[in-house]
């Protein structure tokens, strides 16, 4: 498949919401994307056809929806190539990293007591850790118990707006329990070299977490060649619906991992005063769970497969290549990114002179869909020394005429101020 | 992409941006505070000199938005001469009166920091 922006016109046609806005530029998908009509009709198809509980009744149609929740999970496996019984569903992508903190204690080797992040990390994937780090240190700090506090530290970003390895490698010691970071930054588009950190992570022994929320729905994403510990994503930010994400995790550890949410579904028997835990993965998956969403995630893994990784990944370049070329031409834009080469397709900016929210408030009254502010990331911005940006952030559906748009109401903007 | 679509930043308000009323400081205030919209960063100052419960004189500074600034500029006008006691029964709906624009709701904060400022400035 040639992939153009002719594919990428036509393909908005498979989303009803350009149908129902016809002059929507839609530059927020680092927030969520939109979903294709296929995604839609499978919630439609679950609900009208085999709705039942999951792993519960005999029934045919209950036993349809278990076999379907199954095959999602199967789905999303293989699109990441991991195992099934590797893949536990959650929420989104915050859900799986606040079970992973608050479970993790189980499995931390012995004498180990830092926790290593970046300063580019989403709030998702910071304040998690220095709860347990808050947590832990209160375990030790029992009336004649040993003090002991867990530590954070963070790799430092370079002017450049890339990871410093060097600072990585001072950081990540014998003493570094886990290490968690973000493939691609969702407020700077940058892409990390993960697999560099989760190597250093592992020659110390170390846990590694990859935060892939903005990297699994726009490139090739292989666990297996990572070697990372544990993966989150969402699914709503890869044309799948709200409401579910996914924690991989390698099956050593879960099998050892404490199970983090308790009821029904995640037991092997139960007496009224203790519990056996089911095998891995239902030992993560208390309760009644999300099969409508499972389901339909694994369409939009299909949609995604059919037009492939590869042409995605490339589309998107092109598409910051030439944002990149135009912006760049306006000396009043300040451009927060690393470079082609090593950016995804999300671009973060100010126009000198205007407010953030001024702009982005601008741009939805010229009907551009664009986010502004701290992307949740304050530490980032305060290290930036700015409040926040406006960010654009591509898609497949995203066309050269998009961005055209999106740079004459720069320039429109930028005329009201004078 | 038509101008007249603009519904927050038409030109009363981008004209008030550029040239706001009351911006500056006062020396030796009577009441002052600042607040702070950590969302995004934006930052007002009200000062005040009160005389007899009334507000004598009142000025804004700091940083912020569109909207912040334009509502900084028209509720400092507007209370100015006020009794104390009034100003702080100021609401959220009394700056989007004097704005005349529909303000959507993810922009409200925006508005309310100058409003705040001043209710806390008057405690």
């Amino acid at each position: 498949m040639d992939f153009n922006n002719e594919t990428a016109k036509k393909l908005k046609a498979d989303f009803p919401i350009f149908s129902n806005h016809k002059d929507l530029v839609y530059l927020d998908n680092g927030a969520t994307t939109q979903k294709p009509r296929q995604v839609i009709e499978k919630i439609k198809e679950f609900y009208e056809n085999y709705n039942a509980n999951a792993s519960r009744g005999v029934y045919s149609i209950s036993e349809k929806a278990t076999e379907q929740y199954a095959k999602a999970r199967e789905t999303i496996a293989n699109f990441i190539n991991a195992d099934s019984d590797e893949i536990i569903l959650t929420k989104n992508t915050t859900d799986s990293l606040n079970s992973l903190a608050y479970a993790i204690d189980s499995i931390i080797p012995k004498g180990k007591d830092e926790i290593v992040l970046t300063e580019m990390e989403h709030h998702s994937n910071l304040i998690p850790w220095q709860q347990l780090a808050k947590r832990k240190s209160e375990i030790f700090t029992f009336p004649g118990g040993k003090r002991k506090n867990m530590k954070l530290k963070f790799i430092k970003i370079k002017s450049d707006f890339t990871l410093d390895i060097e600072d990585a490698k001072e950081k990540i010691t014998s003493k570094t329990a886990i290490v968690s970071l973000t493939h691609v930054s969702n407020a700077l588009g940058t892409i990390n070299p993960i697999k560099e950190i989760i190597i250093l992570a592992k020659e110390k022994n170390a846990l590694s977490v990859i935060d892939a929320t903005q990297s699994v729905p726009h490139m090739t994403v292989n666990v297996k060649d990572l070697g990372c510990d544990f993966l989150v994503f969402s699914g709503h930010k890869m044309l799948g619906p709200t409401g579910i994400g996914i924690l991989y995790g390698k099956k050593g550890l879960l099998e050892n991992l404490s199970p983090f949410d308790f009821g029904g579904g995640m037991i092997k028997s139960v007496s009224l005063d203790s519990a056996e835990w089911a095998e891995i993965p239902e030992k993560f998956e208390a309760g009644t769970v999300n099969i409508a969403d499972a389901v339909a995630l694994a369409e939009a893994i299909r949609y995604l497969e059919k037009i492939g990784m590869k042409n995605i990944e490339h589309w998107e370049k092109e598409l910051m290549k030439y944002s990149l070329e135009k912006l760049r031409k306006l000396d009043y834009v300040e451009i927060y990114n690393p470079g082609l080469e090593k950016t995804s397709g999300i671009l973060s900016f100010n126009i000198k002179g205007v407010h953030p929210h001024d702009a982005a408030s601008m741009f939805d009254e010229y009907g551009i869909a664009i986010r502004a502010g701290h992307h949740c990331c304050m530490p980032l911005m305060k290290k930036l020394g700015i409040s926040g940006t406006i960010r654009a952030s591509f898609y497949l559906y995203n066309t050269f005429e998009d961005v055209d748009k999106l740079v004459e109401a720069i320039k429109k903007i930028k005329e009201k101020f004078k | 992409m038509n101008d007249s679509h603009d519904r927050m930043y038409k030109e009363h308000i981008m004209e008030l941006y550029k040239s706001p009323a009351n911006y500056g400081e006062l020396e030796n205030p009577t009441h002052k505070h600042t607040e702070t919209n950590s969302s995004c960063g934006d930052e007002i100052t009200m000062h005040f000199i009160v005389k007899n419960g009334k507000i004598f004189d009142v000025k804004f500074s700091g940083s912020g938005c569109v909207m912040s600034i334009v509502s900084s500029s028209l509720l400092t006008d507007k209370i100015k001469g006020m009794k104390i006691e009034d100003a702080k029964k100021l609401t959220k709906d009394d700056v989007l009166k004097l704005l005349k624009i529909n303000v959507n709701p993810a922009r409200l904060k925006c508005v309310t920091v100058p409003l705040y400022a001043i209710k806390n400035s008057l405690k």
